[in-house]
């Protein structure tokens, strides 16, 4: 025998089912008044520094149907890439934001500002990128991926050199459609299924 | 700065699994290729905190918090209590706690919710709250109603109240479900049997806690949750140059 190791074990998820939106953003779900409003309806507020952008996008099943039922949650460093309550970091960025895909078109949209490459352990650098949870009905325990920038050099990322089959990258890149405006669908499974993330 | 240490790997295999054929949703919204595995970084080691100054008096009180405490919430009376720890058995503080339900008799108060059971017009079902120091929440609500729902021809979701809850970092982020001791259909659900283990399932299931009931008042539930934790050493973690 030997000593124990006394340590806990996670609590198992369960999917967030049709009605997260209650829950997470009732006003959006029509309970309106129970907060004064939702939580992270937006990671910025007037005046950060930075360039605003919007990106768009949608979350695909495995048939290729947008799901109308998802919530997302992002959560990114300022423009400097300090992450929001560190030293330094800009006090207009949250960083945190809640979105649901649209009911009728599946889409989402976050605008935010572009968040800065950020600084790990042992000297690595992490491209620009925004992380994402998402969650809904199907969905048993909640999903983790990255935005990351076509405009940006992704060629030194940690992240993205783990990815071995190299066309995947891909699914983790947002494209630029105008001026600070980005699209980036996420396909949860089949062809150009988005890399999910275990970190 | 908060901690910055690496969080501990997810035990994937005492989670539930993404694709279950039983529950028919699963099968379209699963990933079917393996997820990127690697060590937490700042972004997942981090996340949003929110202050007590976001909360109201009501917020977590589901029986009066939708009429502004004009009037009640049908339903059985419950007080709904536990403690938020980390897998170093560590409690979490200051942590953003929400939750929704469906009403007494099994309806959301949701556009795409049609089940016939009557809405309650004092019966909003959303609640939060932020743990104490010692990592303690509590909610007072009704017992929510077990419902029907499309999947099989006659499956029924047990009675459960869903908890979101943050932690200290984005990557502890958990949305769970609560269910309630002794109710019959947690073993003929599709949902709390994507979770293979049954002694993990059965985490989720709260006792009934007579000793923090209330006579003449209402009986309480005891739901404990543990967030992912951070390894502890000494070698890493800081800052560089130094
Ligand atoms: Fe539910």
């Amino acid at each position: 025998m030997v000593q124990p190791l006394e340590a806990l074990v996670e609590t198992p998820s369960q999917t967030a089912g049709p009605y997260v939106h209650i829950g997470c953003i009732p006003s959006f779900a029509g309970l309106d008044g129970v907060y004064p409003e939702d939580l992270g309806k937006s990671p910025i507020s007037e005046g950060a520094k930075g360039e605003i952008i919007s990106i768009t996008g949608a979350i695909l099943d495995g048939t290729g149907w947008a799901l109308r039922d998802a919530m997302i949650e992002s959560w990114q460093a300022d423009a400097a890439g300090i992450s929001p309550g560190d030293d330094g970091a800009d006090p207009k960025v949250t960083g945190f934001c809640r979105f649901a895909t649209d009911k009728d078109s599946g889409d989402f949209t976050l605008r935010t500002v572009k968040p800065g490459p950020v600084r790990g352990r042992n000297g690595q650098v992490f491209a620009p990128h925004i992380s994402l949870w998402i969650v809904a009905r199907g969905i048993n325990i909640g999903l983790n991926t990255r935005i990351y920038f076509d405009d940006e050099d992704n060629s030194a990322d940690p992240l993205l050199a783990r990815i071995e089959q190299r066309p995947r990258v891909d699914t983790l890149i947002a494209k630029t459609t105008g001026a600070g405006s980005y699209r980036f669908d996420i396909r949860l499974q089949g062809k150009g299924e988005t890399v999910f993330l275990d970190l | 700065m908060t901690d910055r240490a690496a969080l501990m790997p997810r035990r994937r295999e005492l989670q539930p699994d993404p694709y279950v054929p039983d529950y028919k949703t699963s099968v379209t919204r699963s990933p079917a290729l393996p997820l990127l595995s690697m060590e937490s970084t700042p972004s997942e080691e981090t996340g949003p905190r929110f202050g007590h100054s976001l909360l109201g008096p009501l917020d977590n009180d589901l029986i009066r918090n939708f009429s502004e405490g004009k009037a009640l919430a049908i339903g059985e009376r419950i007080r709904v209590h536990g403690r938020v720890l980390d897998e170093t058995g560590r409690p979490v503080p200051q942590t953003l706690v929400e939750i929704w339900q469906a009403n007494a008799g099994g309806r959301y108060r949701h556009i795409k919710d049609t089940y016939f059971a009557p809405l309650d017009p004092n019966f909003g079902g959303c609640g939060r709250t932020i743990t104490d120091d010692d990592g303690r929440y509590e909610f007072m609500t009704i017992r929510p109603g077990a419902y029907p729902w499309p999947n099989r021809a006659n499956d029924w979701r047990p009675m459960h109240i869903h908890f979101s809850v943050f932690g200290h970092a984005f990557g502890q982020r958990l949305i769970t479900q609560m269910y309630f001791q002794g109710d019959p259909l947690i073993d003929l659900c599709p949902i709390a049997a994507t979770i293979r283990d049954r002694s993990q399932l059965y985490r989720l299931v709260a006792p009934l806690d007579m000793q923090q009931s209330r006579g003449m008042d209402y009986l309480a539930y005891r739901f404990d949750i543990v967030l992912r934790g951070r390894r502890q050493t000494m070698f890493e973690n800081k800052p560089e140059g130094m």
